[in-house]
């Protein structure tokens, strides 16, 4: 199936059913919910209004903790991460939207434990493009795909969200 | 990214990126805001029970202090560890210059440690510029104060102390008073609160401590305090330079502080909410009042802390401008 014809709403009720069904199984009180700029923050945001989670959403800006630093350098977007507590034995729903070689969530894990020691950490995905470079594999994914090679998916939000496919023109590919 | 570039300052890459950090001076304000930004980002991480990112794990930071300091180089100290980078800090005016090392050979002997970055604090105006025009590509140089011309990253500080305090610039009146004359942190705050586009900048001081071209920077000259402190937002205290002066520019100190000190009842002629800044350290009782120093309005600590994440900021960005610079193509960074 291609990216156009999934529709994210349906896609995120499935994954709210998917978690709150996590949630209860693992018997986890009190979760804690955390948004990777941007795209993450947006699904994130979904899934703490449709699991009806009182803690305030946190957001993860993960520049800092990027390990492609060194070579192309600081991003001038960079935004202050928000987390409401400390993650210090907290139970964290960590949210992306796309997860490519997981080298986001290396760093977003990374930063999350300069914060405290969490409890336990689960990860949910809008969408797996099956090209992972380290050893992560999401809790919760909403659809999994493959795109063909110079393809680029992108979540456009907050609102409708809706998922965007391009072909790049550039030769590299992040 | 960022609007406009200056190709022709040695400060900025061909893509208009800060590759050396010299003077607030001829810089954009995007790259000023940048600045600004980014530091912000930085002092959020004080939430963390790690207060250390890895952005710059790897690189060595040479503090290379000419001239004596404490809080400048223990704040660069602490943004550099609290970037990852490993730190060596050198006070060469009591190291190879007394054996009669030239700064050429210094420089020469820290490339070839591989340093990725100098940190310069002199005593000569201009020798930031002159070590970034003759040190290896790819090492960055950041200005730590440099004879009486700039201390880019003192003024960045107050601008992110004035920023955080007032939300933004446009309106704001601010009087930098006492020692124009000798001090590098009036001119770097000058120029950048005229670029980032404040109403009114005052400078306050006798005749004897104001340089003769200062009305040209575009500044309200006031040599009576009380007039010139009239409705100001922001009060910038100056240290009073004593090791820098030379002739007999005072009567005396007490004389100095009836005349241009601040105290409680000249800063109540300021605005209500009107915030007091100076960079330290403080001659208590010669240009500020222990009352004030420590008051309500006193923003002085906010500085030391604000201190750190501006000099992670631009630490990082510089590096990051020479990255660039080495690599004329890099990949799209919005992932």
């Amino acid at each position: 199936m291609s990216a156009q014809t999934y529709d994210v709403n349906t896609l995120l009720v499935e994954m709210s059913g998917s978690l709150q069904t996590l949630i209860t199984q693992n018997n986890i009180q009190d979760p804690l919910i955390i948004g990777i700029r941007s795209g993450g923050i947006w699904i994130a945001q979904k899934l703490h209004t449709n699991l009806a989670i009182t803690t305030q959403l946190g957001t993860l800006d993960i520049t800092f903790y990027r390990d492609d630093f060194t070579s192309i350098g600081l991003d001038p977007k960079v935004q202050p991460s928000k987390l409401p507590d400390s993650t210090q034995d907290r139970h964290i729903i960590l949210v992306d939207d796309v997860i490519k070689s997981g080298r986001t969530i290396r760093a977003a894990l990374n930063e999350l434990f300069d914060y405290g020691r969490p409890a336990s950490v689960t990860l949910v995905a809008l969408l797996d493009l099956n090209c992972r470079e380290l050893p992560i594999s999401a809790d919760i994914i909403g659809a999994k795909m493959s795109l063909e090679p110079g393809q680029h998916i992108k979540l456009l939000g907050p609102e409708p969200l809706t998922l965007n496919i391009s072909q790049r023109q550039s030769l590299e590919d992040k | 990214m960022i609007e406009s570039i200056d190709h022709n300052s040695s400060q900025l890459n061909s893509k208009g990126q800060l590759k050396h950090f010299l003077t607030t001076q001829d810089l954009p304000a995007s790259i000023l805001n940048e600045i600004l930004d980014t530091a912000n980002s930085f002092l959020d991480m004080s939430a963390q029970q790690v207060k250390k990112v890895p952005l710059l794990r790897g690189k060595t930071v040479v503090n290379l202090f000419f001239e004596p300091s404490t809080r400048t180089s223990s704040t660069f100290e602490l943004a550099a560890k609290r970037l990852s980078a490993d730190v060596l800090n050198l006070n060469i005016s009591s190291s190879s210059t007394s054996k009669g090392e030239s700064l050429k050979d210094t420089l020469m002997t820290l490339e070839a440690m591989h340093a990725d970055m100098f940190v310069v604090r002199h005593h000569d105006s201009g020798a930031a510029h002159y070590i970034a025009n003759h040190v290896t590509p790819n090492i960055a140089v950041i200005n730590a104060g440099d004879g009486r011309h700039a201390h880019p990253t003192q003024a960045m500080l107050d601008m992110l102390t004035i920023k955080r305090n007032k939300g933004n610039f446009s309106n704001l009146v601010v009087a930098i008073v006492g020692d124009i004359l000798h001090s590098r942190v009036a001119r770097s705050q000058i120029h950048a609160l005229r670029t980032l586009g404040v109403a009114e900048i005052r400078v306050i001081a006798p005749n004897t401590l104001l340089p003769k071209d200062i009305e040209a920077m575009g500044v309200k000259v006031y040599t009576n305090f009380d007039q010139g402190i009239k409705d100001c937002d922001v009060v910038g205290m100056l240290r009073l330079q004593r090791e820098r002066m030379n002739s007999a520019l005072l009567p005396s100190e007490s004389e100095f502080f009836k005349l241009y000190g601040l105290n409680s009842t000249r800063l109540a002629l300021a605005k209500p909410d009107a915030i007091v800044m100076h960079p330290g350290p403080i001659n208590r009782g010669v240009e500020i009042e222990s009352a004030v120093a420590d008051g309500p309005q006193s923003t002085i600590l906010q500085q030391v802390t604000n201190g750190i994440a501006v000099r992670m900021a631009v630490m990082s960005m510089a590096i990051t401008g020479q990255l660039n610079a080495a690599h004329s193509h890099h990949p799209d960074l919005s992932e």
